[in-house]
Parts: C-alpha cells; structure tokens; sequence
C-alpha cells in the first residue's frame, strides 16, 4: 500500500479522456482498455491502481484516503466542500455552471424563487450573494424537467453546449462559475508519495498548457 | 503496579503513553469538568472545530455546554502571573462531519502558556513529533509560519476578502485558484509570482532554503523568514539527523489568523486520511481573552489514530 499509487476516475466519457492523459503522462494500466465489468485495474509494474467510481464520489473517495489522488469537476469540489489539495487543473470537460429557466421566464423579485438543482449549496451561496431569499428543490437527475412542470421557477445546473436546454425550450439566465476538471489529493497520502504525485503532476500540466 | 497492555484498549494505550511523554516534559496535568457556562463557547464560536455545542440549563437556569474544546477553558481559567505548561486527556463533543450529529472524541494535548521564546517554540515542534512517534513511525510534521504569510499577504495591500481567498485556495495547494484572486487584485507578474510560490513550497527545511530566501520581498517578511529558519535550526539540534526528513515546510497549513499567528502545524501518519495531530502559536486567540501572555500548543486526535487499520488489512 505504501508504494502504490491509488487513483480514483470518475466513470463515464471525463473519465476516459482523463485516463488518456495518465497513460500520455506515464501511468498506463493497459487491462483498463479491455472494456470489462472489473471496477479495479492495477498495473503492478507502475505500481498504480486505477478504480472507476460515480463521479460525484471522487472526492469522497480521496478525501477519505481510499484513493490517494483523483480527479473531479470542480462542481463536486464547490458543493462538497471536500478537505482535499486541489493540484491542478486539467482544463478539460470544460462547462459553466448556470441559471436555466423557460423561454418566456421573467423574474419578479416580490416573490421567492423557486431553484430545483442537484447543486443545492452552489445554488445557496450563488443567490445569497446577491441577497436573494429562495426556495430549494433539491433532485438527483432530469433537472430541465422542473421548470417545465412548473415546479420550480429556474434550475441551476452545469451547461456545456446548452443543447439539452434548447430541446425543451429552456434558456441560459446566466452563467456564472466556469467549471472544469481537478486534479485532485488526499491531504495525508500527498506528504507520503509527494514524489510520484508531483511527477504526475508535473506531466499532466505539460498535456495541458497545449489546451 | 504493572499494567498489563493488553487490558488497554488501542485509543488508551495511546493517551496512556503520551500523558506518561508529556509528564516527562514537566508538564502538570489538567483536569476539567464536562462543562463550561456556554457563554464561552459563543464569543468565540470561529475558534470551535465545529461551531456546534450540546447545552442545556443548569438547575439554577444558568446555560451550561458539554465542552467542545479544552483549549479556551485552560485559557479563561489561568493567570497571567504564572506560567503554565499543561497537558490534558479529555473528552470533548463534536458534531461528525459525516454523520452530521454529536460525538464523543478522546482530545490529549499540551498548552504552554508565558513567555514564550523561540526556543520554546522549536521544543514543542519536538514533543509534536515525539507525540506522532508514540502511534508510528510513518509519520510527516508540516510546519508553516503563518506571519511569513500574512505579512507576505499586507505587504501587497491585498484587499481583506481578497486575502481569505488566497488563504482558502492556499490551504488546498490550489496554484491557480492563488493567482486568479491576485490577477483580479491587479497585481504585477512578479508579485503573483512570489505569493503563488507559497503553494508550491513543499518539502524538507533544506530543500526550501532557496525558495523561502526568495520570499524576502520586504522588511517584515524577511524577519519573519528568519525568525522561522531559526526556529527550525532549534528544532534539528534537538532530533536526530535520521528524523530531518519527516519535517515538511508547507504553507497550505492555514489557520484562523484572527486565533493564531506565527508557527502552525499538522502532523500525518501513514495510513490515517486525515491530520492525527495539529497546533500552533495562538497569541492572538490570548489577545482576544484579555491574556497578555503568549501560548503555544496542539491535540493528538486519537480517535483519528483509531481510525488506522492494522497492519495486514491492506
């Protein structure tokens, strides 16, 4: 355990890009391209194991020292607020995170808005700032859905091409904080495998000055 | 009377072993009550790991806490006139980040409390690794100076919100979060240069030497500097050469700086997530309590040590 690297991908097309990137830095693990059910693939040469979890678990997984590295939207970092070291960024599944509400949305401030969002304190701390007294619907999944069934007033949610929001006749209210993917470390595992951390590091952030 | 190890369980036989260290150092142990009048705890509510405290109303309608900290309590209850160097091993109540309600957590630890010179500092750095010691010998003590820090941070006349941005990015090593604050700041190249290095100085006292050297921008900063590359010339005379390496320069230890000021620390054992030990100078949490003595200490978290599977399990 000592000497090996744990790191933790989040499922999914990020995830894929991303271990391109580990392999290009010189952290391959040639079993993960086989495309089986196995969730752990080890490569016992670079001594490093890669593990696929959901990526909104990332950061749970590194700050509790399961994974010594990782890496995660900054999306999960706001909302979760994990106590993890925020290494790099790796400039890609590059979105922003916005207000969405109905073509024909106008806003009256005499009433409380109602936010439906899987981002419940990014959307907290956003309306706050501005002094803003809203209610929060708090949903795991087909966020566009609220405003249409009016259940909610506006969404707040990750955009990146803003297709998904077009189709069902949304549009951007505003974007605000511009997301990307982490480089992230458990604040422990850092001091004890600084070296190879930093090494990884360091040729990740060469792939990505080209971005 | 010869105590058999094996009655004790692993989080006793640690508190067992570091109050017997810190008796060694002459330290007096202090012993408390389960509860403080919780007028305490409210005026200094940021100090609190967690801001949350268990209360309830005495018989006499005084409210009363179950005491979340044994730091404040030590400092309300001494006197300035006299010196103190004490150790404690109690239990405080805590709200679990996870569970999100109330837990029992065994604290032990050490306050120093007088004049405190900077010999005294480079000892307690000493007795903090000779505390990790006790649990494993995997163990890293990252140290900082948080006044290389916050003189670094007025030297630049950065704005007060603007400096609990960089702190806050600075504690989670975040070199780009650091310097996007400084940009909006409308600082030059080379003054983004000099404050995003503090993210990236990371290692032993002797591999830092060149980069804490070019922290020097300033009157205040280079004193500061020297100050701390004293205080770690103490701190070598004191160990053996074999344990140099588990000393970690690292400005992402970021404390309260309305609490503390100058050294701060957290010390890691291999296989433990999360810091097992952490301290610092608190000056300014005395200033705070109307104290005008000086104060130094930290708390061996033992249930973070507990946490640690044994040997095997991986």
């Amino acid at each position: 355990m000592k000497n090996w690297l744990n790191v933790a991908l989040p499922k999914g097309r990020l995830g894929e890009k991303v271990y391109q990137m580990f392999e290009k830095a010189g952290f391959p693990c040639p079993e993960i391209k086989e495309g089986n059910r196995k969730l752990i693939f080890e490569n016992a040469e670079k001594k490093v194991r890669y593990f696929w979890v959901k990526p909104s678990d990332v950061a749970i997984y590194v700050e509790r020292g399961a994974a010594d590295i990782g890496v995660a939207g900054k999306d999960i970092l706001l909302e979760y607020k994990p106590d993890v070291y925020e290494l790099l960024d790796l400039k890609t599944g590059k979105c922003h995170m916005a207000v969405a509400a109905k073509n024909d949305f106008v806003d009256d401030r005499n009433r409380t808005l109602t936010v439906a969002t899987k981002f419940t304190n990014i959307a907290k701390d956003y309306f706050a700032k501005q002094g803003r007294v809203i209610d929060v619907i708090s949903l795991n999944g087909s966020i566009e859905l609220a405003p249409i069934l009016n259940l909610s007033d506006v969404i707040v949610d990750i955009v990146e091409t803003g297709a998904t929001l077009k189709a069902n006749n949304l549009v951007v209210v505003e974007k605000f904080t511009p997301i990307s993917a982490r480089l992230i470390a458990n604040k422990s595992s850092y001091n004890f495998k600084a070296q190879v951390i930093e090494e990884l590091k360091s040729k990740l952030e060469e792939q990505t000055e080209n971005i | 009377m010869i105590i058999n190890e094996n009655v004790l369980s692993k989080e006793e036989y640690l508190s067992y072993n570091l109050r017997e260290l810190y008796l060694g150092f002459g330290f007096k142990q202090y012993k408390m009550s389960k509860f403080e009048e919780y007028d305490l705890y409210a005026k200094n509510k940021d100090f609190l790991v967690s801001n949350e405290v268990i209360t309830f109303t005495d018989t006499d309608g005084r409210l009363l806490a179950l005491k979340p900290d044994v730091t404040l309590s030590i400092i309300k209850n001494g006197k300035d006139e006299t010196a103190e160097k004490l150790f404690y091993d109690e239990k405080v109540y805590r709200v679990d980040k996870g569970t999100k309600s109330f837990k029992e957590i065994t604290q032990v630890g050490i306050e120093n409390i007088g004049n405190i010179s900077d010999e005294e500092v480079s000892k307690t750095l000493y007795l903090a690794m000779k505390s990790l010691e006790k649990a494993s010998s995997d163990y890293i003590l990252e140290i900082t100076d948080l006044d290389i820090v916050s003189e670094l941070l007025s030297c630049y006349n950065l704005s007060k919100p603007a400096q609990k941005e960089i702190l806050k990015n600075l504690s989670s090593k975040n070199a780009f979060g650091v310097k996007s604050v400084c940009e909006s700041e409308g600082l030059n190249e080379e003054e983004i240069a000099v404050i995003t290095s503090l993210t990236k100085i990371f290692g032993s006292p002797k591999s830092v030497k060149n980069s804490l050297n070019s922290l020097k921008v300033g009157k205040s900063v280079k004193s500061a500097v020297e100050r701390f590359e004293k205080i770690i010339e103490n701190l070598y005379k004191l160990i053996p050469e074999s344990d140099f390496e588990k000393i970690r320069i690292d400005f992402s230890v970021v404390e309260d700086l309305r609490y503390y000021n100058g050294i701060a620390f957290k010390g890691f054992i291999l296989g433990a997530p999360n810091r097992v030990l952490s301290g610092g100078q608190y000056d300014n949490l005395m200033k705070k309590m109307n104290r005008t003595s000086k104060a130094i200490g930290f708390a061996v978290y033992i249930d973070e040590l507990a946490k640690i599977r044994s040997k095997g399990d991986k």
